[in-house]
């Protein structure tokens, strides 16, 4: 059987006993211990278990361990650089989680976003996080510490 | 942290302080040693250690779901004890019957522990203070603390830092807390600041750990399949297909539960495995035949059209005032409405989750809990323990909105660890969630009043139906009682001279529970719209008449009418239903939305029919309003570009979490008007996840929420449920205002917002 090999915040990990169908979600809490990427609906309807898979944004939940083969994971606790920088600068300024749960997920949306997209309109940062739900309620200030991370960066306030 | 780990680790050298409630006195000794905190007569609650360093570890005992209940309470603590909060390390209590109440739920942490907290900080600040006199020979009367030391303020040159002084503050005997004085208002240093959340580098980082983060060497998973109807039992099931896929290592059937199903595990065939997934998978293999039983009849439908049915008839009448007439005096006009809101699911972010591990004669579970005292005593009944030899570890909690105040889970883990030998993680998936919840009650409400020729009511009726909490422990339970019934509506604070309020029948075929917020929600829902309802037919402004119709400044006395009132556990006397209190949040939130001017917003743009309304609750003994302004297209898609709210909730402790939790409020009450609904069919549960069970989004949530405090030394409230019953009744008021459409039952997707022309 073929061995899965993950870099997985630059670590490389082989594993040699995965079914290669097994999601991403499960291969990292369960056999990586990496438990950061939170698991809210299995079914990429939530967002809590976002990663980025050669710094493309995925739903870990529904993403089998197959696809990221020999790629690079990146996950909230390996996330970093200027743009993770100035999205966790403004989430603490304004204090916007509440369980915190889901907020991994939104910071790595939210630092996609911002990464590859730094002069978008506040419409279109916004949407970007459609995908990722907050049963707290913390929209509001999502977008604020967005707005102001972007101010920060450069983009359009 | 356990109690004797949190001893062992913070003796050495340290001023720990113990306090114990004797009667109603509180009592304080320091602790020396393990034993004497263990002996028989005296068991304090560990509620802070200084070390010699100066650290000081305060214990949080209440659990941690979002509110930033675990920041507020150590800060009263030290904000009382002039401690220095950057050096503050908060420590999460273990179920432990000695800290008292560590229910986190009904809103009540700040409401029964605010001056408790005053209390200890107090006495350890005197402590200190005593402890430094006497070092330097001075009276205790010219010592001060401030900042993490003690000053002799004579020489203002003297000053010994906290640390210094704790082995010696450790040999002060500790005098009885209620005889110090407390600060005044003006010395306070962090209540009513806006402090950090206390994990909130963990969380921003990923190392937070929830219940479902729990570890442990040799550690396996089970998912359970439980019966889709409840009370039902499997017949059979395939077990060998189950275990054939890769890493299931083993079978299990929990005793199914039969009624009363309390806090009980609901029983179900569980699939243990080497990892969640494979868990997953082999019950996806186990093809369980179901027998079904009694409620597999159970359709929403019908179930419906029964409770409307029970408010429309005569039920058991909990107040009367007055007599109430039949027709309207002449002139004037009678109007009757009734109101419907269906199920609704927790959906906490973090589904139920827990983690044992257990021995011949002990057990030690990781929860995310909101009621560790119940999740102990539930799991030592299970495993047949005394309840101190079940440790229960409080973890961060992913959401709770009261789901997680039921340990019937816990339990599923303790037996499944027994069972296997080894130590389980029980996870809930969302399909779990939704569909084997304790439910919030479905309801309908019916109201009768005549109004005169000004538009006052001159008589009143409202009657009440929704399947009741106490069904989950008793199954002939078709009434919610005195408690239920006084979120919202035996409590009504109008002004009426005729005014009878009546609690109607309801059967039940799920598990019921509390939900944030509770029976407010519907009631409010009722009174809220009704009131509303009335505004138009007497062609009023509905501000002014909510207005009119709470009438002066005054307190509503229940006791007086001779009303069963339960007033959220506190006395009418200590937190009167004070109309005055009712009045200011109104006039605050129609002055943030500037409604003199602006109601009611009908002027239309592009098609775009935009509208305000208004609605007010006082719930959980705190005073919320809210003014919704929306705004619906031609094709009736709604959007909701500002929500102001007004909330009194006596002294504000922390106005940036107060101000978090009003938000959160409007988010969720955005979910539960337009899409919550759990409905059943064939005796299950139709949702199963996010895509049918939806919740509001980033796009969904309102562009703008403003939340203004009012400012006042009223004792502290919590805050975790009073934003939630105003927002549905003030977003329907909305509707009407922009559409001219009533609609009487949530949620509002059932409803076609669009308009004809
Ligand atoms: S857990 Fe993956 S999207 Fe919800
Ligand atoms: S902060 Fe709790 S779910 Fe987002």
């Amino acid at each position: 059987m073929h061995i899965v090999k993950l870099s997985v915040n630059g670590e490389t990990r082989e594993l040699p006993d995965l079914d290669p169908e097994t999601p991403l979600l499960w291969v990292l809490r369960d056999h990586l211990g990496k438990t950061g990427t939170r698991f809210g609906c299995g079914k990429g309807l939530c967002g809590a278990c976002t990663i980025h898979v050669d710094g493309a944004p995925a739903r870990a939940c529904i993403t089998p361990a197959s696809v990221a083969d020999g790629k690079k994971i990146t996950t909230i606790e390996g996330l970093e650089g200027r743009v993770a920088d100035a999205l966790r600068a403004a989430w603490s300024a304004g204090n916007v989680p509440q369980c915190g749960f889901c907020q991994g997920g939104q910071l790595m949306s939210a630092e996609h976003q911002l990464r590859t997209s730094p002069a978008a309109s506040k419409q279109a940062r916004d949407g970007a996080m459609e995908g990722n739900i907050c049963r707290c309620g913390t929209y509001t200030r999502i977008r604020s510490a967005m707005d102001q991370a972007s101010a920060g960066l450069g983009g359009e306030k | 942290m356990n109690r004797r780990k949190f001893l062992k680790q913070s003796l050495a050298g340290s001023f720990t302080l113990g306090v114990a409630l004797q009667g109603k006195t509180l009592i304080a000794r320091t602790v020396q040693s393990i034993t004497e905190s263990l002996e028989e007569d005296w068991s304090p609650n560990i509620f802070l250690s200084l070390a010699s360093d100066g650290t000081l570890s305060i214990i949080a005992h209440r659990s941690e779901m979002g509110t930033g209940i675990t920041t507020t309470l150590p800060m009263v603590l030290a904000d009382e004890m002039e401690a220095d909060w950057e050096r503050v390390v908060v420590v999460q209590g273990d179920a432990d019957s000695r800290y008292g109440d560590q229910n986190t739920d009904g809103s009540r942490s700040v409401r029964q522990f605010y001056k408790r907290m005053r209390q200890v900080g107090a006495l350890a600040k005197h402590m200190l203070i005593e402890a430094a006199a006497k070092q330097w020979d001075v009276p205790v009367s010219e010592c001060i603390a401030s900042n993490h030391m003690v000053v002799h303020t004579k020489s203002k040159r003297r000053f010994l830092e906290f640390g210094e002084l704790a082995v010696h503050a450790a040999k002060v005997e500790a005098p009885t807390p209620s005889t110090l004085p407390l600060k005044e208002a003006s010395e306070r240093k962090y209540v009513g600041k806006d402090i950090p959340i206390r994990s909130i580098d963990a969380i921003l980082n990923g190392s937070a750990q929830f219940g479902m983060d729990v570890r442990l060497p040799d550690m396996q998973f089970a998912v359970i399949a439980r019966c889709p109807v409840l009370g039902g039992t499997a017949t059979k099931w395939d077990e060998a297909a189950a275990l054939a896929v890769p890493g299931v290592t083993k079978i299990v059937k929990v005793p199914f539960a039969t009624a009363p199903y309390e806090f009980n595990a609901l029983g179900g065939i569980a699939v243990i495995a080497d990892n969640t997934w494979a868990a997953i998978q082999g019950r996806e293999k186990l093809n369980v035949q179901w027998e079904e039983g009694a409620h597999a009849s159970f359709d929403s439908d019908k179930h419906h059209q029964e409770l409307l049915d029970s408010a429309t008839k005569p039920g058991k009448v909990v107040r009367k005032n007055g007599e109430l007439t039949d027709g309207p005096p002449k002139g004037g006009q009678r109007i009757t409405a009734s109101y419907q809101c269906p199920h609704l699911a927790h959906a906490s972010m973090e589904t139920p989750c827990a983690t044992a591990r257990i021995t011949e004669d002990s057990a030690e579970i990781w929860m995310t809990t909101q009621a560790a005292q119940g999740a102990q005593g539930r799991i030592a009944e299970a495993l047949g323990l005394s309840p101190v030899r079940v440790t229960v570890h409080i973890t961060l909690l992913g959401g709770g909105f009261g789901r997680k105040s039921k340990p019937d889970f816990g339990v599923e883990a303790a037996l499944l660890a027994r069972e296997v030998g080894a130590p389980i993680q029980v996870v809930w998936t969302r399909e779990d969630d939704i569909q084997h919840d304790y439910y919030h009650a479905a309801s309908a409400m019916h109201f009768e009043a005549n109004l005169d020729a000004q538009g006052k009511p001159t008589s009143w009726l409202q009657r009440s139906a929704f399947t009741p909490i106490g069904y989950t422990f008793n199954p002939a339970a078709k009434q919610g009682g005195a408690g239920e019934m006084g979120q919202g509506f035996t409590d009504i604070a109008y002004e009426l001279d005729n005014l009878q309020v009546e609690s109607c029948d309801a059967n039940s075929h799920l598990r019921i529970g509390w939900l944030r917020s509770v029976c407010n929600i519907f009631h409010a829902f009722g009174v809220g719209c009704f009131t509303d309802e009335l505004a138009a037919a007497a062609k009023a402004d509905p501000m002014l008449y909510l207005l009119e119709r709470i009438g002066f400044p005054r307190n509503v006395d229940l006791d007086a009418m001779g009303v069963s009132y339960g007033n959220y556990g506190s006395s009418l006397e200590e937190s009167p239903i004070d109309t005055g209190r009712l009045r200011r949040v109104i006039f605050k939130a129609a002055l943030m939305s500037n409604w003199q001017e602006e109601y009611p917003l009908l002027p239309q743009k592009d098609g775009i029919r935009r509208g305000l309304g208004i609605s007010v609750h006082r719930s959980f003994l705190g005073y919320v309003a809210n003014v919704v302004e929306v705004a619906v297209s031609k094709d009736g898609a709604l959007s909701i570009p500002n929500v102001y709210v007004a909330v009194d909730c006596g002294l504000a402790i922390h106005p940036d979490r107060i101000k978090a939790q009003m938000e959160g409020a409007v988010v969720f009450g955005t979910s539960l008007a337009r899409w919550g609904e759990i409905t059943g069919k064939d005796g299950r549960v139709v949702q199963s996840n996010f895509h049918d069970y939806r919740v509001a989004r980033n796009s969904d949530a309102p562009a703008s929420i403003e939340v203004a405090i009012i400012e006042n030394e009223e004792l502290p409230t919590g805050v975790g449920e009073i934003g939630v019953p105003p927002f549905a009744p003030a977003l329907l008021n909305a509707i009407f205002a922009a559409t001219g459409k009533r609609i009487r039952s949530l949620p509002l997707k059932n409803h076609d917002l669009g308009s004809s022309d």
